[in-house]
């Protein structure tokens, strides 16, 4: 957040390894794949994230905020529209609700 | 008196460019401001002084960049060096997150040439600052 002073890190940061859920490479690739492509900067992502507000970083986890900021980079960029894009989260909402939960190892959220 | 100068070309080094105004070594102070938008100089530095610790090379304008246009022609980017005891007070301590730093404590940041002006010190000497800035108007003119 631009280095305010009330959002710097403080002590009881989980310094543990952890596996990323498919979704959340997912999101990175797009990140890679779009910025690419020309659709927007890395600029415009972390303009978005910042837009965001300090309390995103409390309630939303690292990727939630990207996917946020990816979103909302590539509808001003004219890659799809909105309602493209309820669309098509109806159709994945459809799939049922531990889709979110895959990964590349394990298959379906389900085990 | 000459200016520390790099015996190199920094990397992403754009002839075309414009030419850096600082150079290495030369004491800089970050604006102050707080523009609404992406802006590229962390909260905490506007307003410190520091050393340009390196030219890092000429870049599109992030802030620009940010909003999905061009980035404007490029210009130069800085690594500056602050003490941290300028920045977070206090000095001599032991170091740590205590509130005191001794002076090998530093932090290196990267700052765009326009939130950049040039610091002069003469450690309270006015006189002396305002010869040199009258010898600065009449180099320029």
């Amino acid at each position: 957040m631009g280095g305010l002073l009330d959002t710097l890190p403080g002590p009881g940061i989980n310094r543990d390894e952890h596996d990323y859920a498919l979704w959340e490479k997912r999101v990175d690739a797009l990140m890679v794949l779009m910025s690419s492509k020309g659709y927007f900067t890395v600029d415009g992502l972390r303009r978005a994230l910042e837009d965001m507000g300090p309390e995103s970083f409390e309630t939303m986890t690292y990727y939630e905020r990207w996917i946020a900021s990816v979103t909302q980079n590539l509808v001003e960029a004219g890659a799809f529209t909105i309602e493209e894009l309820r669309e098509r989260m109806a159709q994945v909402q459809a799939r049922g609700a531990t889709y979110g939960e895959a990964s590349l190892e394990g298959g379906g959220g389900d085990g | 008196m000459a200016e520390p100068a790099p015996n190199f070309l920094p990397p992403y080094w754009d002839a075309e460019a414009a030419s850096p105004q600082f150079a290495m070594g030369k004491k800089v102070r970050v604006k102050s401001g707080a523009p609404p938008g992406h802006v590229r100089t962390p909260w905490y530095i506007r307003g410190k002084t520091g050393v340009v610790e390196r030219i890092c090379g000429h870049f599109h304008d992030p802030q620009e960049l940010a909003y999905g246009r061009g980035g404007g022609p490029k210009i130069p980017l800085y690594r500056v060096r602050f003490a941290l005891s300028d920045i977070w007070g206090g000095n001599g301590g032991s170091g740590g997150n205590d509130g005191g730093f001794d002076e090998s404590d530093t932090i290196d940041i990267e700052i765009f040439e326009y939130w950049l002006e040039p610091f002069w010190d003469y450690g309270g000497d006015f006189d002396a600052q305002s010869a040199r800035l009258e010898q600065e108007l009449t180099d320029a003119s």
